[in-house]
């Protein structure tokens, strides 16, 4: 029987493997930062230990940096030292770390493809949930806890149980891709297979849906498949894979002969089987919104709240937890979902502030003005990311619409640095979790693609972006 | 790593499904760079209301509870982001066995790492343990859980039950295998990044 994409990776990356036990896998990459490493470090120099492959690690500030003038001290002490402890971690330790004022920092899901550390068919692990964005490259990467990353820095290995494939097919084509998004695509997936309708498996999304979209697209995919439950997604990679990476600052001297290597081999086997199916038909989806306090409490924006007796669809638990997050959303049931004012925007974060997203919420934004009660942010995904909008001049588009045009940082996706919601401010946001206090401990986040964002900022209510005269 | 073997004492109920690692631990707790501590901020925006009081209506508040060892939780606990801050947060505050129909991927893999039971009931089980009102003993070396009328068997990974019992470091464990990570190493194809 033949193998999926998944199998292959894991396959070629055993170091020891025992029946019935987790099996020892070798890490390629292991990227680090403030916030989940500083008790591994710790951990190593209790124990007297050294990191085994410096030359496999690289480090950057971004959970909990400002992404306000980058000249001016850090004001919050625990986050100054936290930034502090990176730094002479990675220096004791002879770790690459991009700092705040390094051209390359960055959420740490987007300098890796961006600096072409990322690589088809390879491993790659953070101390962070969204780490499955780089399998937009068909690299088998997921996110790890603390005591992991010290795991990982000592050993280059983790002991790991095998997750199960699971098959996620987008068939068709959007009718209006500048309005219907990747991040559409994976909201209706969420939506349809729940919070856990990933949980012990890795997914593999295939179809003409996947195909046609960007790789900055593909990233957004598999950013969100942690929100399903997954252990990782991954996209088998092609020639827009090999594209994007080459040439990049650190793509292998060796690359060509890699792709070669990878066209032949990285794909999933014609008679390979999948633990589990879904198929998402894309012609006719509309622009999802969020209402509820979970990533699959999703509805089309031609909908309305729903009614939690409905949405549970008999689950007494899941009617409970629905019940509970109209409270905490203030929404009413059967309230149309364009009637839903908002006071905030958050254009940012590791599933949606690359350069195609702002170029995207840019076409909305140009020669509109902000409605005059929302205060909109954009937060470049990285510093590599501002410097090219604003070479494109976005950067005027939105300062000239009222919008904040920020430094690069995780910023208001988790309100880790300054960049939160009031309590009761409600925020459309690109970002990828809308659970109670995300944002900002009594702040209502609503998750929406970057064009849906910027639409609804210049109209202060959810607006469908398919009616937009798009410039 | 310190072990778990045996603990008996009253259940705290937390019916809920999809409990986030944000809702144990709020972000702005995730910035201090030791793992001691983090009890006080379990569950911080359930238990303290906005004057940072305890709020009378939420279980953990109630001191009938305050020696509990053993939490009972909804579906999908633990899901959302990785941060085991979560774990080193329910561990510090008392917990050292969580009960729950499914567990996150990553936050049942970081209990395993500081010496915290997860264990995976069936739905109607666990629903009749969240109305268990007398003390019950969680039994690891023997896999059973026994309350007043019934004695409830479960399963665990056997790598994982012995690294509970014996409190083992995982590192060492691997470093053992030095040997084998090198010869890994040489034939592997990905190069270093820098």
């Amino acid at each position: 029987m033949g193998k999926t994409l998944f199998e292959k990776i894991w396959d070629a990356h055993i170091v020891v493997e025992t029946e019935n036990s987790p099996s020892l896998i070798y890490i390629d990459r292991h990227l680090v930062h403030e916030v989940t490493s500083p008790q591994a470090f710790d951990g190593l120099r209790m124990n007297n230990r050294s990191v085994r492959r410096p030359d496999l690690t690289i480090a950057t500030m971004d959970h909990n940096v400002p992404t306000n003038n980058r000249s001016l001290p850090i004001l919050d002490q625990t986050s100054a030292v936290q930034i502090q402890t990176l730094e002479k971690n990675c220096k004791d330790f002879g770790i690459q770390l991009f700092d705040i004022n390094s051209p390359n920092q960055g959420i740490v899901h987007v300098i890796g493809p961006q600096l072409g550390i990322t690589l088809p068919g390879s491993t790659i692990v953070c101390g962070d949930s969204h780490t499955s964005t780089h399998g937009a490259f068909g690299a088998l990467a997921f996110g790890i806890g603390t005591s992991e990353v010290e795991h990982v820095l000592a050993s280059q290995t983790l002991w790991l149980e095998k997750p199960k494939p699971f098959e996620i097919r987008v068939e068709g084509k959007r009718k209006n891709p500048h309005a219907v998004t990747a991040k559409d695509i994976i909201l209706s997936i969420i939506k349809n297979i729940g919070t856990s309708g990933g949980n012990g498996t890795v997914i593999e999304y295939k179809g003409e849906g996947i195909s046609d979209l960007s790789m900055e697209q593909r990233m957004t995919i598999c950013n969100m498949s942690i929100e399903a439950g997954a252990r990782a997604g991954l996209i088998a990679p092609d020639e827009k894979t090999f594209e994007y990476l080459r040439g990049r600052k650190y793509t292998p001297k060796n690359y060509e002969s890699l792709v070669d290597y990878w066209r032949d081999n990285l794909k999933t086997d014609s008679d390979a089987k999948f633990e589990k199916n879904y198929t998402l038909h894309v012609d006719n989806i509309a622009p999802q919104v969020s209402w509820g306090t979970n990533p699959g409490m999703t509805c089309d924006i031609t909908e309305s709240v729903p009614f939690p007796e409905d949405f549970s669809k008999g689950d007494q638990n899941q009617k409970k937890g629905a019940e509970k997050a109209l409270e905490y959303m203030a929404l009413k049931p059967g309230t149309p979902i364009t009637e839903i004012k908002i006071d905030r925007v958050f254009i940012g974060s590791c599933t949606n502030a690359r350069l195609e997203d702002l170029i995207e919420a840019s076409t909305v934004v140009k020669g509109r003005k902000l409605s005059s009660h929302v205060r909109a942010m954009v937060v470049p995904g990285s510093q590599m990311v501002k410097k090219q909008a604003e070479e494109l001049g976005l950067d005027k588009i939105f300062t000239d619409a009222n919008f904040e045009w920020r430094e690069a940082g995780c910023s208001m996706c988790l309100g880790m640095n300054p960049d939160i919601l009031s309590p009761g401010e409600r925020c459309a946001s690109t970002s990828n979790r809308n659970f109670e206090g995300r944002q900002g401990t009594g702040g209502r986040t609503h998750l929406v693609s970057p064009v849906m964002a910027a639409a609804a900022a210049i109209e202060g209510h959810f607006v469908d972006v398919r009616e937009m005269d798009l410039n | 790593m310190q072990s778990f073997k045996k603990v008996k004492t009253i259940i705290t109920s937390l019916d809920k499904v999809n409990v986030d690692t944000d809702q144990i631990v709020p972000k702005q707790f995730l910035k201090l760079v030791q793992k001691s501590g983090f009890g006080k901020f379990l569950f911080y925006n359930w238990r303290y209301d906005d004057q940072e009081h305890l709020k009378s209506d939420f279980i953990l508040n109630d001191t009938k509870y305050k020696n509990s060892k053993i939490l009972v939780v909804g579906d999908n606990f633990g899901c959302g982001s990785s941060r085991e801050h979560a774990v080193w947060a329910l561990q510090d505050y008392g917990f050292s066995v969580i009960i729950a129909p499914s567990f996150a991927d990553i936050f049942y893999s970081n209990c395993f790492k500081n010496g915290l039971l997860p264990i995976i009931l069936d739905d109607k089980t666990v629903e009749k343990l969240h109305q268990e009102t007398g003390e019950i003993e969680v039994d690891l070396e023997n896999q059973i859980i026994k309350t007043s009328s019934v004695e409830i068997p479960f399963t665990i990974d056997l790598h994982k039950k012995k690294i509970l019992l014996e409190g083992l470091d995982d590192i060492a464990q691997t470093l053992l295998y030095e040997k084998k990570i090198s010869e890994f190493e040489k034939q592997s194809k990905i190069p270093s990044v820098l």
